[in-house]
């Protein structure tokens, strides 16, 4: 493996010194993915290798893919919703953050965006939404009901969604300007990209890897 | 129709039964006995043509007897006559009989007026909750109930929890006292 001094580069992994070690090299490269790119053009230096193969840790490309592209479960029970339909019109845009495709089959949303008053009844509605969705899945609390029942001290309102859901990102506000929204919205991504997402997703495969290589 | 003309036939028809008629700012009231609503209502849908019901809302006064009051707000379209009928419902009763085929819209108000206040209306198609969910226990808008509410579990349908209040609960006391009195201001619990 000849690049392997250029993947310890890239990473944020010290620099790899003793080759000779099998299973340290092992363990520190194994979440190395290798991008192979069609060739585009010939003037590139070496163009057989420079510009086709990008090596970096698997995470780093797991999360830069999944934060580029959440796709939003729109949970608008409030004025709230009115903001977040404004946050994904032209004048804010929110596919700048390639957020845009809002699905209303929880199947296929990776983001819930709570946005709104949470009453009781509407609660176990919203956490079986939440349920349905796939793994991995991120909750961002949109506005003050959301985040802590708001005004609304009463007997009808659940005081705050995160008594039912682990929330990612609260947003406040009463409703939340949309660049709140998107503000929110780059929190979460820069939350996704610190992620240590293989070892969360995997993590019987990870513990045999470090067991076989101890 | 006139106003003078509608509210003199009403007064005239129903001359012993209308407990009291008050004007107050270009505004009509009749205070009735529960057990004539039908009849009244009947009457100032068909014959005086007060074919809009506006609305019907619920007052506990807490503490008093009779304890409830209902209030029926009623439009005529064709003549633009605005009329209110009162009227008082004892605990103990704690029904009245329904309007929703007088009026169609009056299925949802008494619903609602059941849901939060716990008044039954006899006859009425389908009394449900309309607000809360089917088997919540308590009626949330008597004055009995406290602000931060009570808690009340039912698995897998819904649940509520006592509510946080910091330095209240600003609510109104109940009683039938001035304004002044009764504002909503940090209070005691037990007032």
């Amino acid at each position: 493996m000849p690049q392997l001094g250029r993947s310890a580069a890239l990473s944020d992994d010290p620099p790899l010194f003793d080759l000779d070690a099998p299973a340290f090299l092992l363990r520190t490269v194994w979440p190395t993915l290798v991008f192979v790119m069609p060739e585009t053009h010939s003037t590139a230096y070496d163009s057989k290798v420079e510009g086709n193969v990008i090596f970096t840790r698997f995470d780093a490309a797991l999360n830069w893919v999944r934060k580029n592209s959440l796709w939003p479960m729109p949970m608008g029970l409030a004025c709230c919703a009115i903001e977040l339909m404004a946050t994904a019109a032209s004048r804010f845009d929110i596919a700048r953050f390639g957020a845009e495709v809002m699905r209303f089959s929880p199947r296929q949303c990776d983001v819930m965006i709570v946005a709104g008053t949470v009453t009781y009844k509407m609660a176990l509605a919203v956490k079986r939404i939440y349920e349905q969705m796939p793994e991995p899945k991120w909750v961002i609390a949109m506005g003050a009901c959301a985040s802590t029942g708001g005004m609304y001290r009463s007997y009808a309102v659940l005081q705050g969604i995160d008594q039912l859901l682990p929330v990612d990102v609260y947003i406040s506000g009463c409703p939340p300007r949309p660049e709140a929204l998107l503000a929110g919205l780059m929190k979460l991504q820069e939350k996704i990209s610190r992620e240590r997402s293989f070892r969360k997703q995997k993590p019987e495969l990870v513990e045999k890897l470090e067991e076989a290589l101890s | 129709m006139t106003r003078e003309e509608a509210f003199a036939l009403l007064s005239k028809s129903f001359g012993e039964q209308i407990q009291s008629k008050t004007e107050f700012r270009d505004e009509t009231t009749y205070t009735i006995v529960a057990s004539d609503l039908r009849e009244i209502a009947k009457f100032c849908c068909d014959e005086l043509a007060f074919d809009y019901l506006l609305d019907i809302t619920s007052i506990d006064n807490f503490g008093e007897d009779p304890r409830f009051e209902i209030v029926y707000e009623l439009y005529s379209m064709p003549h633009a006559v605005h009329l209110r009928l009162k009227l008082q419902v004892s605990e103990d009763v704690g029904a009245v009989d329904t309007v929703s085929d007088i009026w169609s819209t009056a299925n949802w108000h008494e619903r609602e007026i059941y849901d939060m206040m716990g008044i039954r209306f006899n006859g009425h198609p389908g009394l449900r909750r309309i607000l809360m969910w089917d088997g919540y226990p308590f009626f949330p808008l008597r004055k009995d109930f406290p602000l931060e509410g009570l808690p009340s579990e039912m698995p897998d349908v819904a649940f509520t929890k006592i509510t946080p209040l910091e330095g209240g609960p600003f609510v109104t006391v109940p009683s039938t006292a001035t304004s002044k009195d009764r504002e909503p201001r940090a209070r005691s619990p037990e007032l």
